[in-house]
């Protein structure tokens, strides 16, 4: 989207790309408000309750109160912690995730820039945010917020990779369909990638990559059940238990930018982001509507594991992601690799991919029988037969003395 | 080995400090003020990275001395106490003093309150494990919604308790001899109401967590004790049961009505933190069974206290010590009497207290979460364990 062809006036690069930049700042916080007000009032029904209703109609203004009390909040820094690293830290992690939204396209012709190398510029900066958690854990100096931080390392980093391959798998798969038209080189592009899905989503021919884009995506955001470094049962909020006030609200915007950001990214790379999904050429508003149902379906799976799902533990959710999730992601590499070099067609393709996450669940499925071993998940239980009723008897004593 | 620098200088050998890469434990301290520990209870982890390697647990935050206060008031005054052990079993904490000073004094209590109390108590067991199922939930780590849907069922229960004694928690209500006052005019069929909706909320909460996969791989073989452990440490209640003990002091050593029913004991089999989540499961709907029996059993009508009661209770001298199941174990209360209108002695067993003892070797050695986890199963009450 060019601005100034957008708004009929011609205007200088540099207001061009300034108003590009509040305009992302203002939709994301928009949406990270919006999300907000979304996840309280979703997690609410799914947990028996109601959720805000007070401020404003039906609640909608919780957000605006929620940001205003933090902005109204004291900053508070403990006297201990790590002076720069501490104030930075909040930046850190937010920057990144806003600098991520340039290639991310909302129809075919709304974004800020269609990057010819987008997702790896996705990733290549997302991985930042950890550098900002990091930063928070160490600088807080505080021992929940180190272990947090140590957790969310750990995560990312184990996360990344898994999500990363299969990445790789889906612009294989992209790169031999455009190759078709003759342009396989825009296969890292977002916007070529959703362009290609106008009749057949990625969702099916790479069922396996969608699963783990989605498992990753909930690591990435600390969602259960892989939200161990902001456990609060066990490290009482994780990296920004030290933070209060506007700091401590940057993460949680950071948070929930972020949730957008991927969301936007799975229903582009995998639904078919803003296509119709039978083909149909669909003028903007409809793309815009389409982009909206597709996110929103992902967001309230996202809000419901929330819901849903315990906690896994870091050995468990390491072990996952090393010894599962990441033989899988190469496989499917390479199985693309061969299948797309013979020249296979699309559906061998997709049911071999299909094949691979049949063959994952029952791995998973296995695994943790073997290990429960042979226990039922029920308790055995003995009939009760009272005895006759001995009342305890009351024993005389000498009445005793101090 | 000879090396020249650009200086010119020789460097004969390269020095090498052999040093090992020192590691230090870290030292964590988890309450007395920290999400996990349901009231202030302190434990001080050492851990290593995750694993936990020592632990050492501190008691005593909530300690107010109710046994001395206990021994200071007469019979009846030091009623208001027992509701404040076992806050969220106070009808069972209630009826274990007040049988207490019965047996002692030698009171009869007319069948019609016994049965009341027997309801009451059930109810409360009930009560106390949902409150159970919602905190364990959160510490495994569910985001509250273990916690609004059992408490959704515990509003029910408390609303019934409020009708019968006006009170939501601290209920006050069982007498030396019976009752306060006669139960509401519709009790038995509110509580058939609440015991629906109830058996319902049992099925929710079973629904939402006995076989979620992520839920079963943090609990088995967490935490795990065998039955001579059990034992060893003085681990009563669904712990005990848990770990393959069918042990139950409503069938092995009777008291009130309990011979009238006919019910199951569930008794686990490996001993850890999913086996007394089970346990914990079957006792609340084994309690329904217990409840229906018993409401359709209840005389409508009847006195519900005796008919001459002393205007100052002196028992003879002489200790008794009487024991009854309580949702977390064994609660008994000893006491002795002097012949004059106070207890010379009164000991509170907690449950909890011995329950807790049992912590440190499950929680050694395994990892930091699954420490918070297996201190959750224990469901310990502080106050109770303070007293």
């Amino acid at each position: 989207m060019v601005l100034s062809e957008f708004a009929g006036v011609s205007m200088p690069d540099w207001i061009d790309a300034l108003l590009r930049i509040i305009f992302i700042v203002a939709l994301m916080t928009i949406m990270a408000f919006a999300l907000i007000y979304l996840e309280r009032k979703i997690l609410a029904r799914f947990q028996a309750r109601v959720g805000p209703t007070r401020t404003g109609p039906i609640g909608t203004l919780q957000s605006i109160a929620d940001a205003l009390k933090l902005i109204a909040k004291e900053d508070v820094r403990p006297i201990t912690a790590d002076r720069w690293a501490f104030e930075l830290a909040p930046y850190m992690a937010f920057v990144p995730v806003f600098l991520v939204f340039v290639p991310m396209p909302f129809t075919e012709t709304w974004f800020i820039r269609d990057l010819n190398l987008g997702l790896l510029f996705v990733f290549g900066v997302l991985g930042l945010n950890i550098v900002g958690v990091v930063m928070a854990a160490w600088g807080s100096d505080n021992k929940y917020a180190l272990l947090g931080g140590v957790r969310a390392a750990a995560q990312a980093i184990s996360y990344e990779i898994p999500m990363l391959l299969i990445i790789v798998a889906v612009v294989m798969v992209a790169a031999g369909r455009l190759a078709v038209d003759g342009d396989a080189s825009a296969a890292g592009s977002i916007n070529a990638i959703v362009g290609d899905q106008t009749t057949t989503p990625y969702i099916l021919l790479q069922p396996l990559g969608f699963f783990i884009f989605i498992i990753g995506m909930l690591a990435e955001l600390h969602r259960p059940p892989f939200d161990m470094p902001i456990a609060e049962s066990e490290v009482v909020g994780g990296y920004f238990v030290e933070y209060s006030g506007m700091r401590w609200g940057m993460f949680f915007l950071a948070e929930y930018t972020a949730l957008f950001l991927l969301v936007v990214l799975a229903s582009s790379l995998f639904l078919g982001g803003w296509n119709w999904p039978f083909g149909a050429d669909v003028g903007l508003g409809l793309q815009i509507v389409l982009t909206f149902v597709k996110t929103s379906v992902l967001i309230v799976l996202v809000i419901g594991s929330r819901a849903l799902f315990p906690r896994l533990r870091i050995d468990q959710l390491m072990s996952f992601s090393w010894k599962v999730l990441l033989p899988f992601s190469i496989i499917q590499v390479i199985a693309n690799g061969i299948i797309l070099a013979y020249g296979g067609p699309d559906w061998v393709v997709g049911l071999v991919s299909f094949g691979l996450l049949v063959a994952l669940s029952g791995l998973v499925y296995y695994i943790m029988r073997r290990k429960q071993g042979e226990g039922t998940r029920t308790v055995q239980t003995t009939p009760a037969t009272p005895r006759v009723i001995t009342a305890p008897e009351v024993t005389p004593v000498e009445a005793g003395g101090d | 080995m000879v090396q020249q620098t650009f200086e010119g200088e020789v460097l004969t050998e390269p020095v090498v400090v052999e040093r090992e890469f020192e590691t230090v434990d870290m030292n964590i301290n988890i309450g007395p003020q920290h999400p996990a520990t349901h009231g202030v209870f302190r434990m001080v982890l050492t851990v290593d990275g995750e694993i936990v390697k020592d632990a050492v647990p501190y008691i005593g935050y909530m300690h107010r001395g109710g046994e001395k206060l206990s021994e200071n008031l007469d019979y009846r005054g030091a009623l208001g106490y027992q509701d404040r052990t076992d806050y969220l079993a106070a009808f069972n904490s209630e009826w274990v003093y007040v049988n207490a000073v019965e047996r002692l004094a030698g009171i009869e209590v007319p069948e019609r309150a016994e049965y009341v109390r027997l309801i009451l108590a059930e109810f409360n067991r009930i009560l106390s494990h949902f409150m159970f199922m919602g905190a364990f939930g959160t510490d495994v780590g569910y985001f509250g919604t273990a916690f609004t849907w059992t408490f959704k069922e515990r509003e029910r229960i408390q609303d019934l308790f409020e009708a019968v004694c006006g009170d939501r928690i601290m209920y006050n209500y069982f007498r030396v001899g019976g009752l306060a006052w006669e139960p509401h005019e519709t009790f038995v069929e509110d509580s058939h109401w609440v015991l629906d909706q109830v058996e319902v909320g049992i099925t929710d909460v079973d629904e939402l967590m006995t076989n979620n996969e992520v839920f079963v791989a943090r609990c088995r073989d967490i935490g795990a004790m065998t039955a001579d452990e059990a034992i060893a440490f003085g681990v009563t209640g669904p712990m005990l049961r848990a770990s393959g003990v069918p042990f139950d002091l409503r069938v092995d050593e009777p008291y009130s009505i309990y011979d009238r029913f006919h019910w199951e004991i569930p008794v686990g089999e490996r001993g850890d933190v999913y086996d007394r989540y089970l346990v914990r499961l079957e006792e609340m709907r084994q309690s329904v069974t217990i409840l229906r029996q018993a409401l359709d059993q209840m005389p409508t009508s009847g006195p519900i206290e005796p008919e001459r009661m002393p205007a100052r209770l002196r028992p003879e001298p002489g200790e008794i010590y009487m024991r009854q199941e309580n949702p977390r174990g064994e609660y008994g209360i000893y006491m002795v009497s002097d012949g004059t209108d106070k207890p010379w002695r009164v000991k509170m067993r907690s449950p909890c207290f011995h329950n807790l003892s049992s912590l440190r070797p499950q929680v050694l050695n395994t990892y930091l979460a699954d420490a918070v986890v297996a201190l959750g199963s224990i469901d310990i009450v502080l106050c109770e364990v303070d007293r």
